[in-house]
């Protein structure tokens, strides 16, 4: 093996390490109470160092914990916050399950969930208990639980043969080695007996009968030792763990990576978890392939499925897996092996039977292959009946021969072909018997079932060269007419003619296989590349999804339907033709795309789903889910295919994400364009107003000045022109500050200020209207600074004042008041004018709206709206109200936020 | 007036602006050259010696800032801007480019003559140089003893207060930005705590107005800056 080249460090390696402990540190930690039988006391440990943890004021809560009654264990939970049970009805009957969901709503600290191996009634989110633990950890929360060894995956079948009680609720190893920490809970056999008997042990039901059986002490011995030895495993998993990561070396070690091979026969589950028991102890990487030879692949649809349910198996006990189309076991499994780098190959020994004596087991086969690979054979106690049991199934149920009814009218088609082919060469040479010799004629039955071969395979050309024996005989050996033979010469034509077509038909049997295989990959080869161009060129999302849906269920031959998130993160059915075919449980759907996980048919969580949801994961998130529902079920559990669904996930994902931010780059320049284009307008309106009304405010005011004076007439006129310009501006300028707030593109320029500042300066600013009213300021002293934009919040106090001076009675007074009311600060502008009609305290801030209809009071009401919006821009409010005693009353509210340090004197001068 | 008549150039491309503008000054005493580009307005202020120019910012035949700019390499001559703009960034600009006071247009003969008066009036203080008593209002400053008085009642300021009151005297009449009293009084590293200014600005107020909620001295130009006002408007 090349050893050399996997010495260097591998950065991948390195950095998938860093990633791992980095989703590690955020996962919570998982402690398993693993005992070797029931009745050990495992519940009751962990509610021991549970209870301890409460005291120390750790945040526990019970997610599920079973009593069964027993006094000792109900008295620890104590008072132990318990999470209610979920009810679920499934047959009529009603089970307390645990509450996942409201689990990760309470979100504790750590959470005890009792029966890691417990399977949950149908209906739940998953099907097993370990995977509601595993979204807990995910979620960060830390959880107890407990565990038996006759539940561990891969000593399901060794405690099976010890203790003929076959147990269906499994926990994979991988759980089980990935908890960060494991507490053995021991107890001796013969104290576990003395416990049963005193009816401390509780047992369901339905165990009740084998329990005599199970709990013999033989048995609970070697439960015992298998738990010890299992943890014992672990623990110099933890060690040589821990030494690895001190000695980077080990980082990218593969040198001791397996390999298995799933045969056909029953014993082939036996193998993957003999592979797998044997990488967890070698702690390597391991991997398990399917070689589908042509043979493999004309067995039934059920035994085929139960192939690639045994190849399901590895992938959950952690191996890696792959399906490889190969006539030739041996070879294909060797090139993989050198392929991946692996070293070891695990294989299922073969059956004892043996046609003939030059015939070779593939595991001798492939030790001659590559003499440098270590080669496990893996003993079968029952394998060679089970064989033998499997073979009887081989043959075709009357469901199968329905299911393939058409294939099966097709093949009796060829043998009909085959047969007339004879008929016909035997009626074609009939004549040129006359003239040639016989070995000529064998040439051309020769010929015919090649021809055959090629045409029809192998069983036709197996036919026609026993009926081209049979005719040849028949018609043209003397004794003509007659299956007699005069002369033995003729045997051995006769030998040569059938092993010419049998071998011709093996021939092109395996080549139509290979050339099938390979128009499958240049199938899916040429589906992606078509799939990828056409996603290319596709610029809006509904291009997306109209040819990622037709790509789909044409590749997969499945219903499929795209999911998008819309602004509020919630899927909707994007796919109008997809909603049609395939109903959606949005639910599911959801989780999968919140997880970033593929969840229903064919996955860990909700497999009862008929339909297959794949997160669409792109580089920044998750950007949707696809739906697929296959018509041929089986076609997405085949590695190959689910891999091809990802990448078309993949695919798209990216396509979704590029169109998303092709949107965002045109929204950003549209905006920018806009704001642009507006900002030219205002400043151009601003521009071409003002200045004319500059030229009559200062023309206006040049009159009154002119030598000689003007008659008071005049003089009134042009003061007249002059008041009425200066409206004009107010008013020009009231509308760009509304046309500019309106469009939200105000950028507040916040600045912390004293607010008697800005009441100072639009005080000034209003000295020439208020000069008939006499204004009073009621601000103390030592109010805090505001943040605010002072130039917006003096127009809100000068449309006010101006607005209070306008409606009221010269003489009036106006009293400009501020305030610190809880976590905001008050200000108010009263008069004890006229006030506010009654009724219309809200409708005076709506825009082109005034108190009175059609008065003579100037102005178009656009001040309090501005008043308005710009407070509401500062995150206030503003009010009208009637002032008690007469008059109107306009209060606005600033959040008080947290104000820099008083400006102490930072350096201090000697001056 | 004076016995020699001032100049001033008046750069404005509204002629009617110009006209009444020119009109205004010439009232007051003032020769006024006027033009409409930038370019002339450069040679005109190189070139008759003008006590006062008059800017329009939003000149059509280029950037009023940089005219400014080039101005201010080789003369101190007062500058008052004219500007239609929205922004206060662009007035904050200008006169951080060296102007000494801005007007919104539209503005009142009255408004330009107040202006107009107060720079030519520290155009002359800053030749005659500054005498070591200042007064505004009641209140009374002796630079050189470093003593503040209202009416007769000594005032005590804070070092802060006094360089701050020192500052707006040096430029009494003209508005000075933030940054520049920042600079000035609190030295370059704190050209960002803008609120220092308006937290002092209202010691001082407290201590020097009469009602100072009501200043009529320690002008606020809202967004902008500060004017020390000597002689109330009303």
């Amino acid at each position: 093996m090349p050893i050399s080249s996997d010495q260097r460090p591998n950065p991948d390696l390195l950095l998938g390490k860093l990633q791992r402990q980095e989703a590690r540190a955020k996962r919570g930690k998982l402690r398993i109470y693993f005992g070797s039988s029931a009745g050990v006391g495992k519940t009751y440990a962990m509610l021991v160092a549970a209870r301890a943890l409460r005291a120390e004021g750790r945040d526990v809560v019970i997610g599920i914990v079973e009593t069964h009654g027993r006094y000792e264990t109900a008295a620890l939970v104590g008072r132990l916050e318990i999470l209610p049970h979920k009810q679920m009805s499934y047959r009529g009957k009603d089970f307390g399950e645990f509450d996942l969901d409201a689990a990760l709503l309470r979100h504790p600290s750590l959470i005890l969930v009792d029966e890691l191996a417990h399977s949950n009634v149908q209906g739940a989110r998953h099907p097993k208990r370990w995977q509601d633990v595993d979204e807990l950890l995910a979620a960060g929360v830390d959880v107890f639980t407990t565990l038996n060894v006759q539940h561990l995956e891969s000593l399901n079948d060794v405690v099976g043969g010890i203790t003929n009680v076959r147990v269906w609720e499994t926990v994979p190893d991988t759980a089980f080695d990935d908890a960060d920490e494991v507490v053995l809970v021991d107890i001796p056999a013969e104290e576990l007996l003395e416990r049963l008997k005193a009816g401390k042990v509780y047992l369901p039901q339905h165990a009740e009968r084998a329990a005599d059986n199970f709990f013999r002490k033989g048995n609970l011995m070697a439960l015992r030792e298998l738990a010890l030895r299992r943890t014992a495993d672990r623990i110099e998993g933890d060690v040589q763990a821990y030494r690895a990561d001190k000695a980077i070396g080990s980082v990218w070690k593969t040198a001791n990576a397996l390999l298995t091979c799933v045969g056909p026969d029953a014993g082939a589950e036996r193998v993957v978890r003999a592979a797998a028991r044997l990488a967890s102890q070698l702690n390597a990487e391991w991997h398990a392939v399917y070689v589908e030879t042509p043979r493999l692949q004309r067995l039934p649809a059920a035994r085929r499925e139960k192939i690639l349910g045994t190849l399901n198996l590895a992938g959950e006990l952690g191996a890696t897996t792959a399906v490889i189309a190969d006539a030739d076991v041996a070879t294909s499994v060797i090139a993989y092996a050198r392929n991946h780098n692996l070293s070891k190959l695990v294989i299922g020994r073969d059956p004892a039977r043996r046609l003939w004596p030059w015939q070779r087991s593939s595991g001798q086969k492939m030790a001659w292959l590559a003499p440098d690979i270590d080669l496990i054979e893996i003993g079968r106690t029952d394998g060679v009946m089970q064989n033998r049991e499997a073979r009887n199934s081989d043959r075709p149920s009357s469901a199968t021969v329905a299911e393939s009814g058409d294939r099966y009218k097709a093949k009796r088609l060829r043998y009909l072909w085959a047969a007339l082919a004879c008929a016909a060469v035997t009626l074609l040479s009939m004549p040129l018997a006359l003239h040639f010799d016989r070995s000529n004629i064998v040439a051309i039955f020769i010929l015919a079932v090649v021809l055959v071969a090629i045409r029809f395979g192998r069983g036709p050309a197996a036919l026609a060269a026993v009926l081209s024996v049979g005719s040849f005989d028949f018609f043209f050996v003397p004794p003509q007419f007659s299956f007699a033979v005069s002369d033995v010469q003729y045997l051995l034509t006769f030998c040569i003619m059938l092993a010419v077509g049998l071998i011709t038909g093996q021939l092109t049997a395996g080549l139509r296989f290979q050339a099938r295989v390979a128009g499958h990959r240049e199938e899916r080869a040429g589906s992606l590349y078509t799939f990828a161009r056409d996603l290319s060129a596709a610029v809006q999302f509904d291009q997306v999804v109209s040819i990622s849906d037709e790509s789909v269920e044409r590749t997969f031959r499945a219903a499929a339907a795209l999911l998008l998130p819309n602004a509020a993160g919630e899927l909707t059915v994007a796919s109008p033709r997809g909603a049609a075919a395939l109903t959606v449980d949005l639910g599911i759907a959801q989780w999968a795309f919140d997880k970033e996980q593929a969840a229903g048919f064919g996955t860990d969580s909700l497999p009862g789903s008929e339909v297959l949801y794949v997160p669409l994961r792109a580089p920044s998130r998750a950007r949707g889910v696809l739906a697929v529902k296959a018509r041929n079920r089986r076609l997405l559990r085949i590695p190959e295919q689910r891999q091809l669904l990802d990448t078309f996930a993949a695919l798209i994902a990216i396509a979704l994400e590029r169109v998303h931010y092709v949107e965002v780059a045109q929204d950003a320049v549209v905006r920018m364009e806009s704001e642009r284009l507006r900002n030219s307008l205002l400043a151009a309106l601003s521009h071409d107003l003002r200045t004319p009304l500059t030229v009559l405010v200062g023309l206006a005011e040049s009159l009154t000045l002119t030598k000689p004076e003007l008659s008071p007439v005049q003089l009134e006129s042009a003061q007249a022109i002059q008041d009425e310009a200066r409206r004009m501006s107010t008013l020009v300028s009231n509308l760009l500050d509304m046309a500019r707030i309106e469009s939200g593109e105000v950028n507040l320029n916040l600045q912390w200020q004293p607010l008697e500042e800005v009441v100072g300066s639009s005080l000034g600013a209003t000295r020439e209207m208020m000069k008939g009213h006499r204004v009073k300021v009621q601000v103390p002293g030592d109010l805090p600074l505001a943040r605010i934009d002072a130039l917006l919040i003096e127009r809100v106090l000068v449309n006010l004042l101006e607005n209070a001076a306008k409606y009221t009675p010269a003489g009036s007074s106006i009293t400009l008041a501020a305030e610190v009311i809880d976590d905001h600060m008050s200000v108010s502008v009263s008069d004890n004018g006229p006030g506010l009609p009654a009724g219309r305290e809200e409708a005076v801030f709506q825009k082109f709206t005034r108190g009175e209809r059609e008065s003579a009071t100037p102005g178009v009401g656009l001040g309090l709206s501005i008043c308005r919006a710009i407070v509401e821009s500062h995150h206030g409010s503003i009010v009208a109200t009637q002032r008690p005693g007469g008059g109107a009353r306009f209060t606005f509210t600033l959040p008080l936020g947290d104000p820099p340090a008083p400006a102490e004197e930072p350096e201090i001068d000697s001056g | 007036m004076a016995e020699q008549q001032p100049v001033a150039v008046l750069v404005e491309d509204e002629r009617q602006i110009r006209r009444f503008v020119r009109t205004a000054l010439e009232a007051e005493g003032w020769t006024v050259h006027e033009t409409d580009t930038l370019r002339q307005g450069l040679i005109d202020a190189a070139t008759r010696k003008p006590d006062l120019i008059i800017l329009d910012l939003g000149m059509p035949d280029g950037d009023g800032m940089e005219f400014l700019h080039d101005l201010r390499g080789w003369s101190s001559v007062p500058v008052i801007v004219l500007s239609a703009r929205v922004g206060e960034q662009d007035k904050i600009g200008a006169l951080d480019a060296g102007a000494d006071d801005y007007l919104t247009k539209p503005f009142g003969v009255g408004e330009l003559l107040a202006r107009v008066r107060a720079a030519s009036r520290r155009r002359r203080d800053m030749g005659a140089g500054m005498g070591s008593i200042f007064e505004f209002g009641d209140v009374r400053v002796d630079l050189s003893l470093r003593t503040v008085h209202k009416g007769d009642v000594p005032i005590h300021l804070t070092p802060i207060e006094y360089r701050l009151l020192s500052l707006l005297i040096a430029n009494s009449g003209k508005v000075l930005i933030h940054r520049q009293i920042l600079r000035e009084v609190w030295g370059p590293s704190h050209t960002d705590d803008g609120h220092y200014v308006r937290v002092y600005m209202g010691h001082l107020r407290q201590k020097l107005e009469r009602d100072p909620a009501q200043p009529k001295h320690i002008l606020t130009e809202t967004a902008v800056g500060y004017r020390l006002v000597q002689t109330a408007r009303d």
